[in-house]
């Protein structure tokens, strides 16, 4: 965890962590292990609320739970950037993290993957490999879309490929 | 110049001419027989019998600059029949590598193969499946697809005889694994480092050699600073060169494995920057994460008085010959020294020592001990549908 910020690994160590080792092909483990996975979720989101730094809404959309859908956004310059946020559970969950996707991003930055997958590999990957099974979707939002958002949103609107919304609507009216 | 006009211009209407389809592989050398250099190699001994290539099913996971590559090799070689995955549209920036064609631009890319390689060969019986294997959904589909034996109803085991894995991600080669494990396919793995100068091949056994989740996926180290390669704000840089250089080396393995001559190579790494080709063995992990590569490995190992018996059937089998070979002086004391039992017991040769020239592209698990506090939990909420409530009602504020 060297190189990370104080405030990111302060909450890290407030997330709680997961135990069940179950992917979506498991069965009553996989429940167990989506049970976990919603605590940590709630405890995530209820921590970032209390600290006055909400930035995402998930949740499942089907009765599976292996595919996740919302929104998260982003403060740059007092200005808030909203983005859909998807993703689907993979079979060989949690061995593998879930690929976050931000399509409507997808083309507009060269750290993503075909689809809008975000490029996770040098700074996530090899933490969520090291922490299998305790880190769960949570722990894939705190410490690979987070930082990514931190790095890439202010790069995307400062270069123009990216516009605040109100601004997008008043040139389009002009 | 004129006559040069109306050549192109006939090249040009005269359109796709498909040849007919084939019957039998003939060895006969004509102009107009596709199989004359490949049966060659049965009359010059290299391989006993090659046309048994027609009875062969691979299935090529990922249809990229390795994948397309390898497809039109074996495609080529005149292989029975070809299922080709990816979930992917061609693109223009996918040109600087090779076999697809700016006009294929918005095709799928298994469409697009199957275009292709029905018009270099008619023969092969080609299957296109567009979806994402890394889903619940899209691996139930590769996994009942590698187990059908319509093409050949009397084959032993599972519908296909090998499995390439040409995908570019960790997550793809995991999945992969999994169906491989559980189908106890024997498959090859074959990637290219996302800076573009290194790649690798591997054999997999599932419980003979390591699986893909035994120890952290192995990679070719470039023999520079790392940091230096790994530049910021570019995620993947390719190579015609490294990616045909690697569909080579896998579709050679995979021919060698199929039609049985020569050294099938178990791992076999590139290092472009070096011209440095480093190889090695892997046994399987006795304590691998992947459940059903346990299976598999025990197994192997209940299978080994078998394996024994067969082996030493064959060695009395050949042995006449063997003796033939003994010279009558030995000036130099050189005797043939059995070198299987110096590699010792079945230790996992997995962790530990990598030969010079591989590194581990990823950490291992660390240790995780359960304490006995974390069973706390016990007395809150433990219903899911009580929790996704939770959830939502926090999503509301």
């Amino acid at each position: 965890m060297e190189g990370w910020d104080p405030t990111t690994k302060s909450t890290l160590t407030q997330i709680p962590l997961l135990s069940v080792k179950a992917g979506p092909r498991d069965g009553a483990a996989w429940t167990q292990r989506s049970k976990e996975e919603y605590k940590a979720l709630i405890a995530y989101t209820s921590m970032n609320k209390a600290n006055d730094n909400d930035w995402f809404r998930i949740s499942a959309a089907n009765p599976e739970g292996t595919r996740w859908t919302g929104k998260c956004w982003y403060i740059h310059n007092l200005l808030k950037y909203e983005f859909d946020l998807q993703f689907d559970i993979p079979v060989t969950y949690p061995a593998t993290a879930p690929e976050l996707e931000l399509p409507q991003l997808d083309g507009k930055t060269q750290k993503m993957y075909r689809g809008g997958k975000i490029c996770l590999t040098v700074h996530f990957k090899p933490l969520w490999a090291k922490n299998c099974p305790r880190f769960g979707i949570a722990h894939a939002l705190c410490l690979g879309l987070a930082p990514w958002l931190a790095a890439e949103i202010p790069v995307l609107v400062d270069s123009g490929m990216i516009k605040h919304k109100d601004d997008a609507s008043s040139s389009i009216e002009s | 110049m004129q006559s040069r006009v109306e050549h192109l211009s006939t090249t040009a209407t005269s359109g796709p001419l498909q040849r007919s389809k084939i019957k039998d592989m003939s060895a006969e050398v004509v102009d107009s027989n596709p199989y004359s250099r490949l049966m060659a190699l049965q009359r010059m001994g290299i391989v006993n019998n090659y046309e048994r290539i027609r009875e062969f099913s691979v299935a090529i996971v990922g249809i990229g600059g390795v994948g397309s590559v390898a497809s039109e090799m074996l495609t080529r070689c005149g292989i029975g029949r070809l299922l080709l995955y990816d979930y992917d549209t061609v693109e223009l920036a996918n040109m600087n590598r090779l076999f697809f064609r700016p006009e294929q631009a918005g095709m799928t890319k298994t469409d697009a193969a199957v275009q292709t390689l029905s018009d270099i060969n008619p023969d092969v019986v080609l299957e296109s499946y567009t979806l994402n294997i890394t889903t619940v959904q899209g691996f139930e589909t590769f996994i009942s697809s590698l187990r059908s034996k319509s093409f050949c109803p009397s084959k032993e085991g599972c519908g296909v005889d090998l499995v390439l894995s040409c995908v570019d991600n960790y997550e793809a080669r995991m999945v992969v694994n999994q169906a491989c494990n559980e189908l106890n396919q024997t498959w090859m793995e074959s990637g290219v480092s996302e800076d573009a100068v290194s790649g690798h091949i591997q054999l997999l056994i599932p419980g003979e050699t390591a699986c893909f989740a035994c120890a952290p996926p192995l990679v070719v180290a470039s023999g520079i600073d790392e940091r230096t390669l790994k530049r910021e704000g570019v995620c993947a840089a390719s190579l015609p060169t490294t990616m045909g250089i690697v569909a080579g080396l896998l579709v050679q393995n995979t021919l060698k494995y199929l039609l049985k001559f020569g050294h099938v190579s178990p791992y076999l790494g590139y290092n472009a920057l070096k011209d440095y080709f480093p190889t090695m063995e892997m046994k399987p992990n006795p304590q691998c994460s992947n459940s059903v590569c346990l299976e598999r490995q025990k197994e192997y190992a209940l299978a080994k008085p078998a394996r024994d018996a067969a082996a030493k059937a064959k060695m009395e089998a050949e042995a006449p010959s063997e003796i033939e070979c003994l010279h009558e002086d030995n000036e130099w004391n050189i005797s043939v020294v059995d070198d299987t039992d110096l590699q010792g017991p079945d230790v996992g040769k997995s962790s530990g020592a990598l030969p010079e020239g591989l590194v581990h592209e990823l950490p291992s698990a660390d240790e995780f001990q359960k304490t006995p506090g974390s069973e706390e939990s016990a007395n809150l909420v433990d219903d899911l549908e009580d929790l996704k409530r939770q959830l939502e009602a926090i999503n509301a504020d």
